[in-house]
């Protein structure tokens, strides 16, 4: 074989690779939205179900609202992830801004503890956590739910990361022109590392959005649930009903991933940047 | 810089000590307290020195979780060290499309664990697709039961455990191997190595600084499994129990009907030095591994 045969044929190893592992990553989801979209005289178990539905329809996604207030609980789920974006970005922004920026007394100790608290899991507190909750009366509340992610040492670490990399001249013209501490903050420093702020917005948002023990813990009232908790509630209360099921955990998965997919470009480059290295 | 008044710094903290220690380090000292009471939700609280360590001993329940949790750890964390590295020198370089792949590749890390967890369930039940398969191709006479049987159920879960965490070590992979110089591997072909020489002598040991953070990162995670094993289970941490895991069961006992706070917090106590442990560990082999990078 010639060297330049060899290269195609070697390219072409991997496409059909990369293509065996797109069926690996993305089948499940594939097979669960075609479930999801069969009709209900279709069969859907074992050597019978078919791939693709015969009789294409929609009622499935009806019926999971029929069944359970799944917006409400989509809602429930984007209130506690925006809110956590929000947290964890400003107070993030403004102990990495302080941590990178200042020289005060403690600093060195405020920073061992934000990185001591990165090795601190949060399945070790929880019990605790649950009786803090409990104790400001926050048990079953969305703002219970919230408070535990509302501000991660991750995020102010890499807060912190971006800060560092600001050159002083930016400050320092700021200075000279008698911009206060908080107006340099605000409006000199905080627009200059959107790359950082991305990252830990979209980590914030999707650890939110997913996270399943701490919400299965706090909240009791099924009209509180977040979509994690409510979609097993589905599950457990409607086991009989796949297509239903599967109707619920798309309404779930697909907005993410059309979302993450129209922005992978900077999500990648975003991580690549924000300091996320080993 | 001069003319700042001291108390500036701590103005642009105190919103984020002040939740951190709300919801961070109070529940962990009160973790610490609780570990020698008999607290439990409802009474309770007395020092009991370490009565609730000594019962940790004779536990058998507690013995069974860590067996199970331990097992997990030592299927997963081989298979996330290595597979996500072949996937990550499949997409890595400059190719036509290789950047959608990757995007595709990262798919399943975005998706909740729940949702997930619902769709293994229904791919693996006994009358789903991949028994169906494995029927047809007559690889087995009768379906396996994933789900149903405490060893598989745990096994379905790793599977799934392991499906998820490739994309994510991938792209940390992918930062690495940025950093391997081109040429030696170049150099390496020109000299006659076939592609898996190539990978075990000149790309691992690059790569080795990574690897030991993957390893550690997916340790500390598997030690932590929780929402595999309750979705799949479908909350009972399979027949009798007998899948739970440590955070199953820690959840269990504090939170559960009769609320063992202090029993529980001992438990947690555990699992905190199991992860310290890995930290550690993790923090000493890259130690060394720089220093051999130096030498």
């Amino acid at each position: 074989m010639s060297p330049r045969l060899r290269m195609l044929a070697g390219r072409g190893g991997r496409y059909l690779l990369l293509c065996a592992m797109v069926v690996v990553s993305l089948g499940p989801f594939a097979w669960q939205l075609l479930t999801s979209l069969k009709g209900a005289q279709e069969p859907i178990y074992g050597a019978d179900a078919t791939w693709l539905p015969q009789h294409p329809t929609l009622a499935n996604y009806a019926a999971v609202a029929d069944t359970v207030p799944v917006w409400r609980y989509a809602g429930n789920s984007l209130i506690v992830a925006v809110a956590n974006v929000l947290t964890n970005c400003l107070f993030g922004a403004m102990a990495g801004y302080a941590l990178a920026r200042m020289r005060f007394r403690g600093r060195g100790a405020v920073f061992a503890a934000v990185l001591a608290s990165l090795v601190v899991p949060f399945e070790v507190i929880m019990v605790s956590v649950f009786l803090t909750v409990k104790g400001i009366g926050l048990v079953d509340t969305l703002a219970g739910v919230l408070l535990p992610g509302a501000i991660t040492g991750l995020s102010i670490m890499v807060l912190r990361t971006g800060f560092l990399a600001l050159p002083r001249e930016i400050e320092e013209a700021a200075v000279i022109d008698g911009a206060g501490e908080w107006s340099r903050f605000w409006r000199v420093a905080l627009p200059s590392v959107r790359g950082s702020l991305a990252v830990v917005a979209v980590f914030s948002f999707l650890f939110a959005w997913d996270d399943f023990l701490w919400p299965l813990i706090v909240l009791k009232d099924p009209d509180n649930y977040t979509l994690t908790i409510g979609l097993q509630y589905l599950s457990g209360t409607f086991t009989n009903d796949q297509r239903t099921i599967a109707a619920g955990t798309m309404i779930a998965v697909l907005p993410l991933i059309i979302v993450f997919l129209g922005l992978q470009r900077l999500f990648f480059r975003g991580v690549g940047e924000g300091g996320v290295k080993g | 810089m001069t003319g700042r008044r001291w108390y500036v710094p701590w103005l642009f903290l105190t919103p984020a000590l002040a939740l951190a220690a709300l919801v961070m380090w109070g529940p962990l000292a009160n973790t610490a307290v609780l570990a020698f009471t008999d607290a439990r939700a409802l009474g309770g609280g007395r020092f009991n020195g370490v009565a609730n360590f000594a019962r940790i001993g004779t536990d058998a329940d507690f013995w069974q979780a860590l067996g199970n949790t331990v097992t997990y750890m030592l299927v997963v964390v081989p298979a996330l060290v290595l597979l996500p590295l072949l996937l990550a020198m499949l997409v890595y370089g400059k190719l036509p499309g290789i950047g959608a792949f990757r995007a595709l590749f990262y798919t399943p890390v975005v998706a909740s664990m729940v949702v997930v967890g619902l769709i293994f369930s229904w791919v693996l039940r006994s009358d789903g697709v991949v028994n169906a398969v494995l029927l047809r191709l007559k690889v087995v006479a009768e379906p396996l039961p994933f789900l149903t049987d405490s060893t598989l159920l745990l096994f379905s879960c790793m599977l799934v455990t392991i499906w998820k965490g490739l994309g994510y070590y991938m792209v940390i992979y992918l930062a690495a191997l940025a950093n391997v110089p081109g040429d030696v591997l170049e150099a390496a072909t020109v000299d006659g190595a076939g592609p898996v020489r190539r990978f075990w002598s000149v790309t691992v040991p690059l790569v080795r600084p990574t690897m030991v953070l993957v390893g550690t990162l997916s340790a500390i995670s598997a030690a932590k499994i929780f929402a595999e094993i309750y979705i799949m289970s479908d909350g009972s941490g399979g027949p009798g129990g007998e899948a739970k895991s440590m955070v199953f069961y820690i959840r269990e006992v504090g939170l559960g009907v009769d609320g063992e706070i202090g029993y529980a917090s001992a438990l947690s106590l555990v699992l905190l030095a199991g992860t310290l442990a890995f930290s550690a560990l993790s923090l000493k082999l890259r130690r060394r591994n720089e220093e051999g990078a130096h030498a």
